[in-house]
Parts: C-alpha cells; structure tokens; sequence
C-alpha cells in the first residue's frame, strides 16, 4: 500500500465533499488513483479531460506513486 | 515583491508599475482583466477564483521567465486575484517593460495567453438568476507553440 495525500480543487473538491485527504491506495499511478477516487466520489471529469501534479509539478499520468506524495488532478483552468 | 503573485487582496497598480521602471526600458505594456457582466449570453453578478497556490507560482514564475528570454524584455511582473470579486473588478494584471514597444506588446500578449491556457486556477462564475458555474476554459498546452518571429536573444549588458 502506498499512502499519498490528496489535494481537490474546483469540481473535484465540491464533488469529493473534502479539500484534501489522505489516502492509503494499491494503485501504482496517478492514472490508477483516478480510477479508483472517481469510482469512490463519483467524479462527473473524465481522466483525459484533467492535468495532473505530483509534489507541486506537472506529472506524467504513469509516474511511479511513492509513499508521501501529494497529489492534484487538476481540471480545466480557466485563469486570466 | 515577487514577480508573479497571487492575492486575495486589491492590486496596487501604481506599485507595480513603478516595480517596472529601467532606465533602459523606453516603452512600458500593461494588461488588465477585468471580471465582465456576462459570459455567453448569461447575466453575471461575480465570480470566486481558486488556485493551487504553489503550482500556480512556479508556473507562474516559468510564463514571466519565458517572455523575458523569447521578447528580450527587461522586466516583467503579473498580479492574479483569487477569490470573491464582483464586475468591475481586476481579476489580472500584466506589465512589462522593454526598451522598445513591440517588444513590449507582444511578451504581454504572451504572459496573458499563457497564464489562460496553463495556470491551475479556477473560475466559478456566480450568475444573477442566482446559478453558479465553474468555467472550464482550454486545458493544456502551450498558447505559443512556436517561436515568434521577433524572437530574439534576451539583451546583455
């Protein structure tokens, strides 16, 4: 089991409930994790519609999750 | 000051300005956003701006170091409110000092399009009828893929 802390934003944190948890998980990858977290709190956004960031930078969807990791699957921006 | 902030509280753009200022500098471009009335046809009261505030600086930061190095500007800086604002409000502001304009114009141009496309910030638009919406604009890439024309080395001295 790997234990990685996640941070929601936007639609994810309203659809999750919470701004952040911690989550013991056998997943491998970002990848892997979304599958799981959108199975548990019903994310209406697909993977490929998000960005995701491992330890505040941009992340591959494969990169090897590792214990104590922050995690943010990030939506559609819409800055400026 | 840092170069690219984040704030939750009104800009003082007279600082900013000033924060540009270069003796080699001979033109000086600002942008500003402004948080609008209405977004495709709905009638709009405010809006609440999220951000993931450590990514949103690095990035931030890489947008301001990208124009200085492809327009060769010699200063550089951009503010972006986050939370509750109402119309009228400045959600963005962007200057840019080089020593000449069209420099100048085309790296503001660059950090607005840039920070659009590639910022983790959120919109959600508050709507008269009393509806709310988050906004999902473009996600991904780079807005300037290519290198402009006018690129050149940033100036040495």
């Amino acid at each position: 089991m790997t234990r990685v802390n996640l941070h929601y934003f936007a639609q994810l944190r309203e659809q999750a409930g919470v701004g952040e948890e911690v989550v013991d998980t056998n997943a491998e990858t970002p990848h892997e994790l979304y599958a799981e977290l959108r199975a548990r709190h019903g994310f209406s956004l697909s993977a490929d519609a998000l960005k995701v960031a491992v330890n505040a930078n941009f992340s591959d969807w494969q990169h090897a999750l590792t214990d104590g990791d922050t995690v943010v699957f990030v939506p559609p921006v819409a800055g400026g | 000051m840092k170069r690219f902030e984040l704030t939750s509280a009104p800009v003082d753009l007279a600082l900013r300005r000033e924060e540009l200022r270069d003796p080699r500098s001979g033109g000086f471009c600002a942008f500003e956003g402004w948080v609008r009335d209405e977004n495709e046809g709905r009638a709009v009261s405010g809006l609440e701006y999220e951000a993931y505030t450590p990514l949103a600086i690095a990035e931030g930061e890489r947008i301001l170091d990208e124009a200085m190095q492809r327009y060769g500007v010699l200063a550089a800086s951009a503010v972006h409110r986050v939370g509750d604002l109402k119309v009228g409000d400045l959600a963005v502001w962007i200057g840019v000092s080089a020593p000449h304009r069209d420099e100048a114009f085309r790296a503001c141009r660059y950090i607005i399009d840039e920070i659009k496309q590639r910022l983790p910030i959120w919109k959600k638009e508050h709507y008269l009828d009393g509806d709310t919406a988050w906004v999902a604009c473009t996600h991904g890439g780079h807005a300037h893929e290519q290198a402009p024309p006018h690129a050149r080395e940033p100036a040495s001295r």
